[in-house]
């Protein structure tokens, strides 16, 4: 997709590659802290680019703690409360680690936290798939506007936006470069 | 993404390619506790089977119930229909009771593409085999089959079948599931030949985009996937063969046969087995028959049909793949 296209001329980075690399490894700190060590964490990441967080934040949890932290996706398209409203959806991929989550510390990881549906949709899915002990939801981006009673448990930058504005998340493993794009929603 | 699945001659490569990749994701729902998706809660959809059928029709149940839609089951015997009601009447009868899809099997070629057509439902129509013509979800099942034991199931996403050679082997002529291969192994880029009895050849086969041979044990060495076809007695009206042993002899497989192919290459057949006609029981048992893989398939595949069709509004656009926080 053309950034330039979607985003208008005046898309303005918010945050750039440091900043991003910073913001995993205090999350990832803030994970260890409040989960006393980590050693029962799951991390699934939400595709597309939650995933790449999610990874990201699992190697800054293992050279933190030493230990191999399982890591998964969770797709959540066929758990969507919109799938009448647009044309079929293509599935993204879902990968449960080989122990499961029941009894699990399980972290949802996402790039940018919106009305919070996404979110519900996920622990819809999470029902399906297991019990655990209890789940947390790490975001890159908090942009506000929520439309659900759902809040996130680390997050990377609160960002406050309008409506009339896009929050674009880039980041190298798909789109070449690391950066958070703020700009103008293009009108149709 | 079309808004009926008629015949598989109507998939382009990306299509069927999207479908295989979706079934992938479908088949790891029954790894898990719950076997089930929310997607097509509050949907109707309804079975019409005019022909009888096991496994088809238990397949798109289970796929059905998966994706949690509603699900009434017809059967002609024992409806309606044995009193003398039309196509048309059964169709009307069910838009009257507001389906969101019909799923039709039928002893008439040509009954689905009707019903999608006529204007007399609205709603997706989903063939599951009329007469000797199509049975596309059976030809996505053995595709979604092939690529998994031939490409693999993870190197395969995205993939096609480009250069496998697959041979079907027996009675083409009434064969919806030989039409339906050749025309979605054609798309997928894979070298298809018929090996068939004389007889049993249709009439303008020149023009499918296969090659014919009479001579199993030439081609045999020759194949990726070999698909032995069920003598379809139903069907029949003439004699085509001079008896069910000489038909074994030169068209069934055995072990010996099976010997012939490459290490890697697999059988496959589409059920119901005749064995000892024209399969034998330690082929048909043997690892190398992925038989009761492809039951299992099936139902991933139709899931990944159902909810490619129906899993979003109406309209006739291509499916997305975007994901950004925008539209989730």
């Amino acid at each position: 997709m053309d950034t330039q296209q979607q985003y208008g001329d005046d898309a303005r980075p918010v945050l750039e590659a440091p900043d991003i690399a910073r913001v995993l490894t205090r999350i990832a700190h803030e994970i260890v802290e409040r989960a006393k060590g980590a050693d029962d964490v799951v991390l699934l990441g939400i595709p597309t680019r939650g995933v790449f967080l999610a990874r990201r934040l699992a190697e800054k949890l293992e050279s933190i703690t030493g230990t191999k932290i399982p890591v998964g996706s969770l797709d959540i398209t066929m758990y969507r409360d919109d799938l009448r409203m647009k044309p079929a959806r293509a599935i993204g991929r879902t990968e449960i680690p080989g122990d499961g989550i029941d009894g699990r510390l399980v972290v949802l990881v996402d790039d940018v936290l919106f009305s919070g549906r996404t979110i519900r949709a996920a622990l819809d899915a999470l029902g399906d798939i297991g019990r655990p002990r209890a789940v947390q939801l790490a975001v890159l981006v908090d942009r506000g506007h929520r439309e659900l009673p759902i809040r996130a448990d680390y997050v990377g930058k609160n960002l406050p936006t309008s409506l009339r504005e896009t929050v674009k998340v880039q980041l190298a493993e798909e789109d070449g470069r690391d950066t958070v794009l703020l700009g103008a929603r293009p009108s149709a | 993404m079309m808004r009926h699945l008629i015949s598989a001659a109507d998939l382009t490569r990306d299509d069927a390619v999207q479908i295989l990749d979706t079934a992938e994701e479908m088949a790891r729902v029954a790894d898990r506790p719950i076997k089930k998706l929310p997607t097509l809660r509050g949907r109707t959809i309804c079975n019409l089977f005019f022909e009888d059928s096991t496994r088809t029709r238990i397949s798109f149940e289970a796929a059905e119930k998966r994706l949690s839609a509603d699900v009434i089951n017809f059967a002609a015997k024992g409806s309606s229909v044995s009193k003398g009601e039309s196509l048309k009447d059964t169709a009307q009868t069910l838009e009257a009771m507001g389906v969101d899809a019909v799923v039709i099997r039928h002893g008439a070629s040509g009954a689905p593409f009707r019903l999608a057509t006529s204007g007399w439902i609205d709603a997706p129509v989903i063939n599951a085999g009329d007469g000797t013509h199509q049975h596309p979800t059976q030809a996505l099942l053995d595709a979604f089959t092939m690529r998994r034991r031939l490409v693999g199931r993870d190197a395969g996403l995205g993939q096609d079948l480009a250069g496998k050679r697959i041979t079907l082997v027996g009675d083409v002529l009434h064969s919806r599931v030989a039409r339906s291969n050749v025309d979605l192994l054609h798309t997928l880029g894979a070298e298809v030949t018929l090996v068939a009895p004389p007889t049993l050849v249709p009439v303008g086969v020149e023009t499918w985009p296969c090659e014919v041979s009479y001579d199993l044990d030439r081609v045999l060495p020759k194949s990726d996937a070999v698909m032995m076809l069920r003598v379809q007695r139903e069907r029949m009206n003439a004699a085509f063969f001079p008896t069910e042993r000489e038909y074994s002899r030169r068209y069934g497989l055995d072990g010996e046969r099976m010997a012939k192919m490459p290490e890697h290459a697999i059988v496959m057949h589409p059920g119901p087995m005749v064995r000892g006609m024209e399969i034998t029981a330690e082929v048909a048992d043997s690892d190398r028959c992925t038989a009761v893989e492809q039951v299992a398939n099936g139902v991933s595949v139709r899931m990944a049909v159902l909810y490619l069709l129906l899993g979003g509004n109406d309209s006739d656009s291509a499916v997305t793949h975007t994901r950004t926080e925008e539209n989730k």
